[in-house]
């Protein structure tokens, strides 16, 4: 938690520029914008795993992809309006993640991170092959806006109510008991086993619960596309993702969000001038890694804390 | 209030464990002795749960524990510290302390109370009682290792449990630091009328404080009974040779 | 569906092998560098397409040269274990004492480096390397025709895998590389300079993958992706062997290849969830693989 001055003053500016940014009549404003929103809500649900309960996860997108999916095929397919839709993404993504999770969970480091990654690409090779259902590689097209979020300002207004809650409940989940366990036990497993605590259980619901976010920030992203692809499921997106989170900080609440605002800001930079985005990208990381490990709210943390003890969570 | 019978844990091939059995009786302070490799770590963490038995059975209470999960065996009333100070590193020591209070009231799955302010009167008050109050707001990692002693002993208590069992607690200390760590833990045994169950190389603190010394040597038990009897039984002074401080 | 005649079976049973062998070589190196410095080296998909590019760019060098096909394949397959070396000399060594996800995305980093660089380099269209002179015919099996040069693949794989074996289990030098996979810090008190040890052991493992990415380029069209396309097989067969174990590796690579290639046969359409599903399973029921030791984490 950044305990300098100066943050009561940052998070409410931020507020009032997502709040006022429609102003600006520019289309461009306004698709950043809503791309910033759904893919921190993505960002911060990842480190709710990775930053906080110390899983590493490479197969997150799957839950987004489920999301996306789920809620473009019930509105195209089946005509279901979209608030139904919308909620049938989100609890898909939860079950989705407790199936895959508990599988999931009973390892640890290395073939936790690999057995996620499997069972990500199983759910990419069954979005990909199964094209009767999700148009396989062409995707899914034409997934409209719902009835009255029919312009891109009313869906930016609408994700930012959306995406400003669920951070919130994230905050609050953060900051409860349950998320006090979580830490403990990213800390040391092992001792926090022997403080009464099944350790599977907590990390099951840890990763139920970014399953769940992920899943509504994934039926966000395929409205706010309007169409639904399987590489929203592939690696490189939750390889991205990652990198966003590392890139703003991963002991920080706020890092991802700030992650993936530098991120998706230099890419649609460098996209602009050339095709090489991976070579950029591949720069940005190990520049990272070994001037910035703790990400750059970390490093700016460091820098500027009033005393040693703030250096955590 | 503890019971061990015909313990056995054979490692790949290697028999740690061979046959133990011993009673821990309620209220008393017992401590388990032998030379290294004797097996006092493997049977701590047999009777913690942390690995599981392969023949035999433990009874806490009256109910059989063997083959709990160590969460499970915790809730049941065992407290333990280890050898290496096993703390949770950039936690603070409040932090540290305070989880393991809500655990054991159960708050363990509440998503919406603000953490920062639960059980502080109760958390403090342990942090008081193992002399750490004043270091509330350190970061674990940065204490002292004595200090990391006393946290590990907080974080046990904080379980409220009936039986601690304390791996080597004055590990690595100096003269003054021993004593004041056997002070704290005689008051604290005391006060909250626990029942002890400690090992320890250092035989003036064995020998001080035990009601009841168990010698283990190999897996095996061979000797049990009180200060004076284990001293000086034959065997016991053939093994430690060499071994007393 | 008829069952397809036997000789085309036949000619996919050795079709798996080569690609099994390719795996092999690629996989051991993975496993290798993971056994030994506890790290996944995404990166090791790009060193063997480096492999082919350097090879083909050799092969262009030295095409008036008479068996410039395999002057290319030491120079190419050398050449990524040098570049190999560099990076962990002088970039991976430095985040050692970092967490073992720093070390993990560094080699994603490389990744995205390698496969743009290529991309500037040669550009992304296909290129293909030509047989060596000696081994450009094919020969028959029954009524189809199976490549000498594949033919050679499958006699190679094992005799490498045995030089390895033999490197590993009876020599002073592949008994320290055992212990370092086991214990390195003992390792170190013993005096063996670990950090030399690890520069090694990742020259070795770049090495061979390099040396797979040179010998599949015959075979196969040298193309961006083709570093993507192989280090998941790579992941999935030493994760079935067991990460670390060298004969795991070994057989999963045989698995894994015969999967694919009869997989196209019977069901081209799930061939690829297949093979997923086959490492979620193991990963499930036996997360150190067939031939691996469980882990102490």
């Amino acid at each position: 938690m950044l305990k300098l001055k100066k943050e009561s003053l940052i998070l409410p500016s931020f507020v009032l520029l997502a709040i006022f940014l429609p102003l600006t009549e520019s289309r461009f404003y306004v698709f950043m914008g809503t791309d910033i929103l759904i893919m921190s809500l993505f960002a911060v649900s990842l480190n709710l795993l990775l930053g906080y309960t110390g899983l590493v996860s490479f197969g997150q997108a799957a839950y987004f992809g489920i999301g996306a999916y789920t809620c473009a095929l019930l509105m195209k397919k089946a005509s279901v309006a979209f608030p139904i839709a919308f909620i049938a993404s989100a609890f898909l993504g939860a079950v989705s993640a407790l199936i895959i999770g508990y599988f999931c969970v009973r390892l640890t480091k290395i073939y936790f991170a690999m057995l996620t990654l499997a069972f990500a690409q199983i759910v990419w090779a069954v979005a990909f092959k199964w094209s009767s259902l999700t148009g396989g590689d062409t995707g899914l097209l034409g997934v409209p806006f719902p009835l009255y979020l029919d312009s891109p300002v009313r869906f930016y207004y609408f994700t930012l109510v959306i995406v400003t809650a669920s951070i919130y409940a994230l905050w609050k989940i953060v900051n409860s008991p349950f998320g006090r366990l979580l830490v403990t036990i990213r800390e040391n497993p092992e001792r926090t086993e022997f403080i009464g605590v099944n350790v599977r259980r907590y990390q099951l619901t840890a990763f139920m619960i970014a399953g769940f976010f992920s899943g509504i920030s994934g039926a966000l992203f395929g409205v706010f596309n309007h169409s639904v692809f399987p590489d929203y499921i592939y690696w490189n997106r939750s390889a991205e993702t990652l990198i966003m989170v590392i890139l703003g900080g991963m002991y920080n609440f706020l890092g991802p969000i700030m992650g993936v605002a530098m991120l998706l800001y230099i890419r649609m930079l460098v996209t602009s001038y050339t095709q090489y985005w991976p070579l950029i990208l591949g720069l940005i990381l190990a520049i990272l890694l070994f001037f910035f490990p703790t990400g750059i709210l970390g490093f700016l943390q460091e820098k500027f804390a009033s005393d040693k003890k703030t250096v955590k969570c | 209030m503890l019971i061990i019978e015909n313990l056995k844990k054979t490692f790949d091939g290697f028999v740690a464990i061979n046959g133990v059995s011993l009673s821990i009786p309620k209220g008393a302070i017992s401590s388990i002795i032998g030379p290294n490799g004797a097996g006092k770590t493997t049977l701590f963490n047999l009777i913690t749960g942390h690995i599981p038995v392969d023949q035999g059975k433990l009874t806490f209470k009256g109910v059989d524990i063997t083959g709990l999960s160590p969460d499970r065996i915790c809730r049941l009333g065992i407290g333990r510290s280890f050898q290496r100070a096993n703390i949770f590193p950039r936690l603070t020591v409040l932090e540290s302390v305070q989880a393991a209070v809500l655990v054991h009231h159960g708050m363990g799955f509440n998503f919406f109370k603000a953490v920062k302010s639960l059980f502080l009167k109760e958390t403090e008050s342990i942090l008081k009682m193992v002399g750490l109050f004043d270091d509330r707001d350190a970061v674990s990692h940065s204490l002292s290792y004595g200090a990391q002693k006393q946290l590990e002993l907080g974080i046990a208590l904080a379980s409220e449990p009936e039986l601690l069992l304390l791996d080597e607690p004055t590990a690595g200390m100096s003269v003054q630091e021993t004593k004041k760590t056997i002070e704290l833990i005689e008051r604290i045994v005391r006060e909250k009328g626990l029942t002890l169950l400690f090992t320890e190389h250092d035989m003036e603190v064995v020998f001080s404080i035990s009601q009841r010394i168990t010698v283990l040597h190999q897996g095996k038990v061979i000797a049990e009974g009180p200060p004076d009897q284990v001293k000086n039984d034959p065997f016991v002074q053939k093994v430690y040779i060499g071994e007393s401080r | 569906m008829g069952f397809p005649d036997i000789s085309i079976l036949l000619i996919q049973v050795l079709s798996g092998l080569t690609y099994s062998m390719f795996l092999f070589l690629i996989a051991s190196g993975l496993s290798l560098i993971f056994g030994v410095l506890r790290i996944l080296n995404f990166a090791h998909g790009s060193f063997y397409m480096l492999g082919a590019y350097l090879t083909y760019h050799f092969v262009s060098l030295f095409h008036s040269t008479p068996i410039h096909f395999w002057i290319a394949v030491i120079f190419g397959s050398f050449s990524v274990a040098i570049l190999g070396g560099i990076i962990e000399r002088f970039l991976l060594r430095r985040l050692y004492l970092h967490e073992q996800l720093n070390q993990l995305l560094f080699t994603y980093a490389l990744v995205l480096l390698i496969s743009d660089l290529v991309k500037i380099i040669w550009g992304t269209e296909q290129l293909s390397v030509s047989r060596p002179a000696i081994l450009k015919d094919s020969i028959p099996i029954f009524d189809q025709f199976f490549p000498l040069y594949n033919l050679f693949i499958i006699l190679l794989g094992p005799i490498i895998a045995f030089l390895f074996w033999l490197i590993l289990y009876r020599t002073r030098y592949g008994r320290i590389i055992r212990a370092g996979a086991l214990d390195r810090e003992t390792l170190g008190a013993l005096g063996v300079n670990v950090n030399r040890l690890f520069t090694i052991v990742f020259i070795i493992g770049c090495w061979l993958g390099g040396l797979g990415g040179a010998l599949v380029s015959p075979v196969t069209a040298i193309v961006p992706g083709m570093d993507v396309h192989i280090i998941i097989n790579a992941f999935i067969v030493v994760v079935i062997g067991g990460l670390g174990s060298f004969w795991g590796t070994f057989l999963g690579a045989v698995i894994i290849g015969q999967m694919i290639s009869l997989g196209i046969l019977i069901l081209p359409k799930l061939s690829i969830v297949f093979i997923y599903i086959l490492m979620v399973i193991v990963l499930i029921l036996r997360p150190w693989g067939l031939l691996g030791k469980p882990l102490q984490q």
